[in-house]
């Protein structure tokens, strides 16, 4: 979803947490940031759910870059948009560092444990060039294994409807498994996402 | 654990594994550092969790009154029927995990001087730093006529989750199709500032269901009601709820006296309103055990340095959550947690002797006022230029917009329930 996070923008990014003896007298530690997030994506990230996303294991590519984007209104959101602003650039960098140093925990929810087969053979076919590992890996985007589903349900959505910025290619793939020639080719990859809960 | 990367910076630069970091307290530490926490509410319970999970070696006990916990935020849900009581309830074997002492027994006094706190129990714990979550007490006897016993039994604020919230819940139950429910809200400063207008909504939502043609009066004594929030909710009322909900703002509004046999309020102005239903939530003040120790100031809050939450009227006490003096951050369960965390992190700094790290603060408030409509706001926050107080940080935060989608609406009562999830798991587990 994020080739459009681009490529000056990561510069800018790395530069400014590149100095992290001058980051650390001049702002709060990642950790104090990332208290702050804990009320709501739970602690080191590991979202209790229902539907707020966990974060903890986020690259910090895919971190900078979709804080970026609720930022700067790129991508759709209730709350996130309107908390992000609250940061400097070195503020998201040292939180981005944080979250990516912890693991990534699996939501335990429920699951159609018909359709994961088919959701996983769909995944195979169209998705896993990108989102490698089943979903599990965040290189350039979020985990998909194992995250709340109605979060990726939203997101989806607001990439659908023109609301957060998607590549072409993944809206063409997004097109394919949801169209009525695969029978319920979008819920069942979720469900499969959601099935790897260990 | 979390802290590591900070300290070991602060100590020169050294970047190695995490396991090092306790250890430097063990050798030159001797005796631990005890810690004694004074209320096991959100603010105490995370501010107690977190010392530990900075630094093992402190020794926090935790002193309590009550088994459990009830959160106020979601509870007026309670009064709907969208939740039961119990999904509220939180006890203190997570924090003991953390190795948290709990005790339950009342403080009585606290020795800023002696550094020792006293129980009803007749215990006494020495500290080297102490930290006080009390809450709100209520400024009873502001509201001529009503009174604790009132509270109780006959007419509850229902302020503090418990008892008084089945009480409001059961009289609403029990409210004649077409009977009146008055709410009072209070004067600023009060715990949970929107809470008032979202009670208002969680009763219309079930009046509406069961007793569609009963009627919400809120008499409030401030023009300004729910603050940024408040257009949302008359949005809200007047979508879900139609006339149902009349909110009656200004000075005009106060209510100053009662007539608790007629359930009859009379405002400043000489109105005398009868309910079938009241709900009166009486002016605040911090909690009693602030108000006895001497950490109030003359309007009965406690004033504190923002970057610690150090006590300015007593030092080595630290005030945290509804009862502290805050800046922009609103008395909120969330701003006590986030605030608990930085006081807990500053502490461990002080009994180091190491200057304590910049802060930063956060409060995000859900309301839901229907089904599929909640709404919110948010602040970040973050030490004044002069360090004297807490400032929002300018073009950050606010409220749900006023032209937000019904899908937006629907997600924003999910996120509440995951907020909820969240954070008690936060300061609970």
């Amino acid at each position: 979803m994020n080739s459009k996070f681009n490529a000056t923008l990561l510069v800018v990014w790395v530069l400014s947490g590149s100095l992290p003896v001058l980051a650390e007298q001049s702002t709060p530690s990642g950790v104090v940031l990332a208290n702050n997030c804990t009320g709501c994506h739970g602690y080191e990230g590991a979202s209790q759910g229902p539907s707020i996303p966990s974060i903890g294991g986020l690259t910090k590519e895919y971190f900078l870059g979709v804080m970026q984007a609720y930022r700067d209104g790129n991508a759709y959101s209730t709350i996130m948009g309107r908390i992000v602003k609250g940061y400097s650039n070195s503020e998201i960098n040292a939180m981005a560092d944080y979250y990516a140093a912890k693991p990534f925990v699996k939501a335990k929810q429920k699951f159609d444990s018909k359709l994961i087969e088919s959701g996983k053979k769909l995944h195979n076919a169209n998705c896993e060039t990108c989102h490698e590992n089943g979903g599990a890996e965040s290189t350039d985007s979020g985990v998909l294994a194992g995250q709340w589903l109605p979060y990726l349900e939203w997101t989806i959505a607001d990439f659908s409807t023109g609301k957060r910025e998607v590549t072409k290619k993944m809206l063409k793939k997004l097109e394919q498994v949801s169209s009525p020639a695969e029978k319920n080719g979008l819920r069942s990859i979720l469900n499969y996402y959601a099935a790897q809960n260990k | 654990m979390n802290f590591t990367r900070r300290k070991l910076l602060k100590a020169g630069g050294l970047l190695t594994a995490a396991s090092v970091v306790g250890f430097p307290y063990l050798v030159l530490g001797g005796v631990n550092k005890k810690v004694v926490v004074i209320g096991g509410g959100t603010g105490g319970a995370t501010a107690a969790k977190y010392l530990r999970l900075i630094d093992p070696t402190i020794e926090v006990t935790l002193i309590e009154a009550n088994k459990d916990y009830y959160t106020c935020y979601c509870s007026n849900e309670v009064l709907s029927g969208e939740r039961n009581l119990d999904s509220l309830r939180f006890g203190y074997t997570g924090l003991a995990k953390h190795g948290v002492k709990v005790i339950h027994d009342l403080v009585t006094s606290i020795d800023a001087n002696k550094k020792i706190v006293k129980t009803a129990s007749g215990k006494e714990l020495a500290f080297d730093r102490c930290i006080v979550g009390p809450g709100v007490d209520f400024k009873w006897g502001e509201i001529q006529g009503y009174d604790e016993k009132t509270a109780e039994t006959i007419i509850p604020h229902a302020w503090k989750t418990g008892p008084q919230t089945l009480l409001l819940r059961k009289q609403i139950e029990s409210i004649s199709n077409g009977g009146v429910v008055v709410i009072t809200s209070p004067p600023s400063p009060y715990r949970c500032p929107p809470g008032p207008y979202e009670r208002a909504s969680q009763i219309a939502h079930y009046l509406k269901k069961h007793r569609p043609k009963s009627k919400i009066i809120i008499l409030d004594a401030k023009s300004s009601g729910a603050g940024p929030k408040q257009p949302l909710f008359e949005d809200g009322w007047k979508k879900l709820y139609g006339e149902m909900v009349e909110w009656r703002p200004g000075p005009d509004n106060e209510v100053k006296q009662l007539s608790v046999a007629n359930k009859t309020v009379i405002t400043s102005f000489g109105d005398e309103i009868k309910a079938e239903v009241l709900n009166i939530i009486p002016p605040q003040k911090a909690g009693k055990i602030a108000v006895d120790s001497g950490l109030t100031d003359d309007k009965g809050w406690c004033p504190i340095n923002p970057k610690t939450f150090e006590s300015k009227l007593k030092p080595g006490i630290h005030v945290i959550g509804d009862a502290c003096i805050a800046g922009a951050m609103p008395k909120s369960g969330y701003a006590a947690n986030s605030q608990a965390k930085i006081c807990a992190a500053a502490i461990i700094d002080l009994l180091a002797g190491r200057e304590p790290g910049i802060p930063s603060y956060i409060n995000t408030c859900y309301s839901i006022i229907g089904d599929d409509y909640g709404v919110s706001i948010a602040g970040v926050y973050r030490l004044s230029a002069d360090g004297n107080t807490i400032d929002s940080v300018p073009g950050a935060g606010g409220v749900t917009p006023r032209d937000a989608t019904p899908d937006q609406l629907k997600r924003e009562v999910s996120y509440a329930r995951s907020w909820f999830n969240n954070i008690t798991h936060d300061v609970f587990n």
